[in-house]
């Protein structure tokens, strides 16, 4: 036990993490993990999906770049962030690139996370891996943790990108206040995706056959995406007489609602990172507007007015995660 | 120093109102081979998950090599290797790294598992495949495979549920022959579970017989045929034809039944149309022979039927239904 203790201090914790009892072994956590991520890098779905991303992004881009010009011309409080730009404008034609990546984020992180478990199980895999002396949540939170780390190299990769290209195109570099800004919307989108992972992942523990699960999550998708402020709105008309309007109580309402869904989260998030003169993301009555000089927020003021989104989303992930991992944990290996 | 390394005690398994483990009660020695036999849904492959600790005892408690499978579930699978019964691989991945894979995940240093990866893969003679990926092999590679997959953590006990299964005479010989060499050269103690009667029988030092999740007989084989067939233990089948001069025309045989029931030992005797099916407690082919040829009549064919697990089984089973 002493020796147990002066090995642990001897070895630092990082360490610790990522090798085993000598030096020659790592934990095997991380030889999942690694495993992960090598499989996802060299199944062709993660080639597909990539190159979808990589061409709407390219294409985005580019028409953000030719109508750049267009846009700086309306003289707005904007026009400080040119920069930003290069993400949110678009000539009609394509939508821009945020808007890409919150449509198609999903559709990543469904993909990478549909049949982590159920394909396992179909292949009787997981039945010797579990035979193995590795405590059982590993495998779930090393399977997460690879999806994760994927995602998320991937998305930097991409906003680094385009950023260059960005760089190259309009020669005008980002502030620091625009990177920062970049920075923080990239993050989001992450953790976006990893809300959509997670939920996928339920779905592949849940659900024996991978097909199943892969419909179940784009079903999921599409729900929120399309029918569920449809949905919201039919309710709200119901109960208002025509002609009227609701009240500003009643539409704060409908806003709440509607921001259940994860889709509704990340583009608030996204417009206020990439919009610096949002300042309000619900309705404003005309006595709060008067006075008000156009301007922008600064990064500081556009976090605090998102931040109970990003902490909606984050606990939607959390969320999704800890029934996966509680439904994993009970299930009869078989 | 305890010598038995698998306790089972008063394992039960329930299901709703189904009871799959009834009141188990096993111990396995260390060093011997132990086949549990049975037909499919009798509960051997769940008794085996949950030694592994894969699915929770209703009540009762197992032990491998002093650790208990429920709470201690890490340590037990340290010392025990799991063949499933559906053996899979990752089939992106060749056979050396799927190997290499589960070497690394027991902490096993890559150079030590190197080793231990080639030579267990010669000792299933699958070298000349390593670089093959899984996908690629046959049901009797994958099932070797698996087996060198179960040794690579150096286990004391290994578990292998319906090794044989699909596999074809050859392959199943090859397999068998891989068990019985580790348990004789290594000392490893095995537990398999089959309900193909000839394999246990030929390497199984004891077996367990499972029927609706009862353990109904626990000893080796031949202390398993004494039990059931003290009266009878050998069967003789004799074909006998009357010779075409007899003048005998009604009950025919009558005589000869008189003959050869007049012999010590003999326990019973039926009659099939001229085919004898005589029950002794001891060996008496010789003097039936001799009865037979000796009152005229045409011994036309004659055989020894010894019990073998086929009928102990049949035996058994029928008793249970």
């Amino acid at each position: 036990m002493a020796e147990e203790l002066k090995r642990r201090k001897a070895v630092p914790f990082f360490n610790r993490m990522f090798w085993g009892k000598n030096k020659d072994t790592i934990n095997p956590f991380w030889v999942i993990v690694n495993k992960e991520i090598a499989d996802h890098i060299r199944s062709w779905r993660f080639v597909v999906l990539i190159t979808i991303i990589a061409l709407t992004c390219f294409g985005s881009m580019y028409t953000a770049i030719t109508s750049i010009g267009e846009a700086l011309k309306s003289g707005k409080a904007d026009d400080v962030f040119i920069f930003l730009k290069v993400f949110t404008v678009s000539d009609g034609t394509l939508p821009s690139y945020f808007i890409f990546i919150s449509f198609l984020g999903p559709l990543l992180g469904i993909g990478l996370g549909f049949d982590v478990i159920n394909s396992e199980q179909n292949r009787g895999t997981l039945t010797r891996v579990l035979a193995q002396p590795i405590p059982r949540d590993y495998l779930i939170n090393a399977k997460f943790l690879a999806a994760l780390i994927v995602i998320s190299v991937l998305f930097l990769v991409l906003s680094l990108l385009v950023i260059g290209a960005g760089l190259i195109a309009i020669g005008i570099p980002p502030t620091p206040e625009e990177f920062i800004r970049i920075f923080l919307f990239t993050i989001a989108a992450i953790i976006y995706v990893a809300f959509w992972l997670n939920l996928s992942i339920v779905f592949s523990i849940r659900f024996q056959q991978p097909a199943t699960s892969a419909l179940s999550g784009i079903a999921s998708w599409l729900f929120f995406t399309i029918f569920y402020s449809m949905i919201v709105n039919v309710v709200f008309n119901i109960f208002i007489p025509e002609g009227k309007k609701l009240s500003i109580a009643g539409e704060q309402l409908k806003l709440a609602i509607q921001r259940v869904a994860p889709n509704q989260l990340f583009s608030d998030i996204t417009t206020s990172f990439l919009s610096p003169s949002v300042r309000s993301l619900g309705p404003l009555t005309m006595q709060q507007m008067q006075g008000a000089i156009p301007g922008h927020l600064p990064v500081d003021q556009s976090f605090t007015l998102v931040w109970s989104q990003i902490v909606g989303l984050v606990a939607l992930s959390t969320l999704c995660f800890i029934v996966s991992y509680v439904l994993f944990m009970k299930k009869e290996i078989k | 120093m305890d010598r038995n390394i698998i306790k089972i005690h008063e394992l039960y398994k329930k299901y709703g109102s189904q009871t799959v483990v009834e009141n188990l009660c096993l111990n396995i020695k260390e060093g011997e081979v132990f086949g549990l036999l049975g037909p499919n849904g009798a509960g051997k492959s769940t008794t085996i998950r949950m030694i592994l600790g894969f699915s929770e005892p209703s009540s009762g408690s197992i032990t491998v090599g002093g650790y208990s499978s429920t709470s201690q579930a890490l340590k037990v699978k340290e010392l025990v290797g799991y063949l499933p019964e559906e053996v899979g691989f990752y089939n992106n991945l060749t056979g050396y790294e799927n190997l290499m894979y589960t070497a690394r995940l027991n902490r096993i240093p890559v150079q030590e598992a190197e080793e231990r990866v080639n030579n267990l893969l010669q000792k299933v003679n699958l070298t000349d495949e390593a670089t093959k990926k899984a996908g690629a092999y046959s049901r009797g590679m994958k099932q070797r495979l698996g087996l060198a997959d179960v040794l690579v953590k150096n286990p004391r006990v290994i578990i292998l549920d319906e090794p044989t299964l699909g596999l074809d005479p050859k392959g199943m010989k090859e397999l068998l022959g891989l068990i019985s060499d580790l348990s004789k050269n290594e000392g490893l103690t095995v537990l398999f579970s089959s309900h193909h009667l000839h394999q246990v029988q030929h390497i199984c030092d004891r077996v367990g017989l499972f029927v609706d999740g009862k353990l109904i007989a626990c000893d080796d084989i031949q202390s398993l045929s004494d039990g059931l067939f003290t009266k009878s233990a050998i069967v003789i089948e004799a074909k006998i034809n009357t010779p075409a001069s007899s003048t005998l025309k009604n009950n025919k045989y009558s005589a000869i039944i008189d003959k050869i029931g007049k012999i010590k030992d003999v326990t019973d005797i039926k009659i099939n149309d001229g085919l004898f099916t005589i029950e002794c407690s001891i060996d008496v082919t010789a003097d039936v022979a001799k009865a037979i040829v000796e009152n005229n009549y045409d011994l036309t064919y004659l055989n020894k039927k010894e019990y073998g697990l086929d009928d102990i089984y049949h035996k058994y089973f029928e008793g249970g239904e």
